[in-house]
């Protein structure tokens, strides 16, 4: 069984990956010149009298400061195992809950953005590539799209639409007035207070999927398989059908390589928008020096990207003939 | 290979359309970055200073007030000014074409060191993992793979929230020190397609030693390569610094593009509709971004025939 040992070696790699990422997380504090806990409960965060020394006290008891490093390392996967990802202060909550709660926000954005983005702009790049005509006109904005920030077409997006226009709402997840329920006027204003952040990750990532896709399909069609096929008197469309089915694969690649990018994206948007997801906790844990808040969060995007790679790399298994021949039969 | 002598692949290359472009575009930033603050009269934080013996004073203009507004400020001694606004003032009464002139040289200047440590970094592990095979280039692969896959804007953000006072050099280096990995891949999968060519070959029997090697008969031929990711670094670090400024994260002593439309939204210049504050930083970033696109298109289309598409 061949496809076993291709997912256990790929689960070893980001096994890895995952021990690295936390080692790193766990060690920067540490390699930071000064002392972070003091610098996060001296900063202004509003602490009432006496607050200060029982944090201290219960953060360095929680990180054991006091212990050998190795000793601290070890503490750090315990409560790490134990879904323990320490107290944020500014929220007045732990980690764990708050990162819950601003998930699910995070996914309703991103994921039908990458998804929908990487159809969209690979079939926009396949014309592109195929008719030269089209390609003139179209590939400058590609490029324009690509080149500009998530969160600057997003400001563009609240001040012309949101704005300017008054079409759409563009601050925060919904209307503060309604409250969450499953009922049609709440689903109604969610979906309102998610376009514009929706559109903003996906139209600029349109951009850079139809560029990659744009290439391949020329580098493709100018392959010897397919000069082969057209001298055997393929028609137009079996010969774009096979050199789209190779063109797609090195896409597939890029888009685990793109999630990182994309995860920046989201951060900056979700902050123009105030967008409570991850992003707008990243932000207000940095600028107040909310260091628990800050790792909990970064942790949880490592994993989230980890998870992500993971399943791309399992479905690439599946689409890549090579890659799934080389792993059955060898 | 028939080497071709350096100065033809350069005059080439300002032959192509996308290069020259690209090229011009940037040289067009480059040089307003340079001689951008001679337009006006305000000092880089966008204030009017005025020498009083020995110490500046500074003095506020108008309130977000539109693009080319004239308007007559009091200096602190009493004296009566006349001033244009090129491109406005922000809430605090300071001038934006001020701030956008030397946050442009920031962000240039961040971006440009952030490149070049980053592909220094890069080529040289590449070249090393490359070149030497065997065990040291699988530690420094897994150690690449592991850099590519955990998103470097989430690192720069935990390692700027811990810095409490950041200059654009410390910003270039943690962007140059998590940029790396893409150009070492890169190097590396070049250097293992050089190293076993005959002239390689031919060195290492002439008992040439291994630097040598790499610097007399690998890097020659690597050079427009190493380039072309220098170009992409120097993109991705123009991105990478606008993020972070923009998340409030940036340089706490200057001026820069990201920082400045940071304090756009932090002051709802969205809401008011004082545009003048948060679109030119932006298109200035997303041009100068295209402009590098451009210019690495051009060069591979140069270096890289078969992407010539008839007659462009």
């Amino acid at each position: 069984m061949g496809f076993k040992k291709y997912l256990a070696r790929k689960t070893g790699v980001y096994l890895i990956t995952f021990l690295f990422a936390v080692t790193l997380n766990w060690l920067l504090p540490r390699l930071m010149p000064g002392n972070p806990i003091e610098a996060m409960l001296s900063s202004n965060l509003g602490l009432a009298p006496g607050e200060k020394e029982v944090l201290m006290e219960y953060y360095s008891q929680l990180y054991g400061l006091d212990k050998p490093l190795w000793e601290q390392f070890v503490n750090f996967w315990v409560s790490l195992f134990h879904g323990d990802l320490g107290y944020s202060i500014l929220y007045r909550a732990p980690v764990t809950d708050l990162i819950k709660h601003a998930l699910p926000y995070d996914v309703v954005i991103l994921l039908p953005a990458i998804v929908l983005s990487w159809v969209v702009g690979n079939w926009l790049g396949a014309i592109a590539g195929k008719n030269k005509k089209y390609d003139r006109y179209t590939m400058p904005l590609f490029y324009f799209l690509a080149s500009m920030p998530y969160f600057w077409f997003a400001m563009l997006l609240v001040y012309f639409v949101g704005v300017r226009a008054g079409w759409l709402p563009y601050q925060g997840a919904y209307d503060p007035a309604i409250i969450p329920s499953l009922s049609f006027g709440f689903i109604s204003n969610f979906l309102q207070h998610w376009i514009l952040p929706f559109l903003s990750l996906f139209i600029v990532q349109i951009g850079s999927w139809a560029i990659g896709m744009r290439n391949m399909i020329i580098y493709e069609l100018e392959a010897d398989y397919v000069r082969y096929l057209e001298a055997l008197g393929g028609s137009e469309k079996l010969l774009t059908k096979h050199a789209y089915r190779n063109a797609i694969l090195p896409q597939v690649t890029g888009l685990a390589l793109q999630l990182g990018l994309m995860v920046a994206g989201a951060i900056a948007t979700e902050t123009v928008f105030n967008y409570p997801g991850i992003g707008v906790l990243i932000m207000n844990a940095a600028l107040s020096q909310d260091y628990f808040l800050l790792q909990g969060a970064f942790l949880m995007v490592v994993i989230s990207v980890l998870a992500a790679n993971f399943i791309i790399d399992i479905i690439y298994a599946f689409i890549d003939p090579r890659v799934r021949t080389s792993y059955t039969e060898g | 290979m028939p080497r071709r002598n350096r100065m033809e692949t350069v005059k080439i290359a300002f032959r192509n359309r996308k290069f020259q472009f690209g090229f011009g575009l940037l040289m067009f930033f480059v040089i307003f970055a340079l001689i951008g603050p001679l337009f006006t009269n305000f000092a880089w934080d966008g204030l009017y200073y005025e020498k009083v013996g020995k110490v500046e004073l500074a003095s506020y203009s108008g309130r977000h007030l539109p693009p080319m507004s004239r308007e007559e400020i009091w200096t602190y001694t009493g004296k009566k000014v006349e001033v244009l606004h090129i491109l406005g003032t922000d809430i605090q009464g300071k001038d934006l074409y001020a701030q956008l002139v030397y946050g442009l040289r920031t962000s240039l200047w961040i971006a440009a060191l952030a490149a070049i440590i980053g592909t220094i970094l890069g080529v040289s592990i590449g070249f090393v993992s490359g070149y030497k095979g065997g065990w040291v280039d699988e530690i420094l692969m897994m150690v690449v793979n592991i850099m590519l896959v955990i998103p470097a804007i989430v690192l720069l953000i935990l390692v700027a929230a811990y810095l409490s006072a950041r200059s654009p050099e410390i910003q270039a280096l943690i962007i140059g020190l998590t940029g790396w990995p893409w150009v070492a891949r890169a190097v590396r999968s070049q250097t293992l397609s050089l190293k076993n060519r005959e002239f390689v070959s031919l060195a290492r029997l002439a008992g040439q030693s291994d630097l040598r090697i790499i610097f007399g008969e690998i890097m020659p031929n690597m050079v427009s390569y190493v380039f072309m990711a220098g170009i992409l670094q120097f993109s991705g670090a123009i991105l990478s610094s606008a993020t972070l400024d923009f998340i409030g994260l940036g340089p706490t002593t200057m001026v820069s593009l990201g920082n400045i439309l940071q304090k756009a939204i932090a002051h709802n210049a969205l809401q008011f509709g004082w545009w003048w504050w948060f679109i030119p930083p932006g298109l200035i970033i997303t041009l100068i971004i295209t402009a590098l696109f451009f210019i690495n298109l051009g060069m591979e289309e140069v270096f890289n025939p078969r992407l010539r598409r008839g007659g462009e």
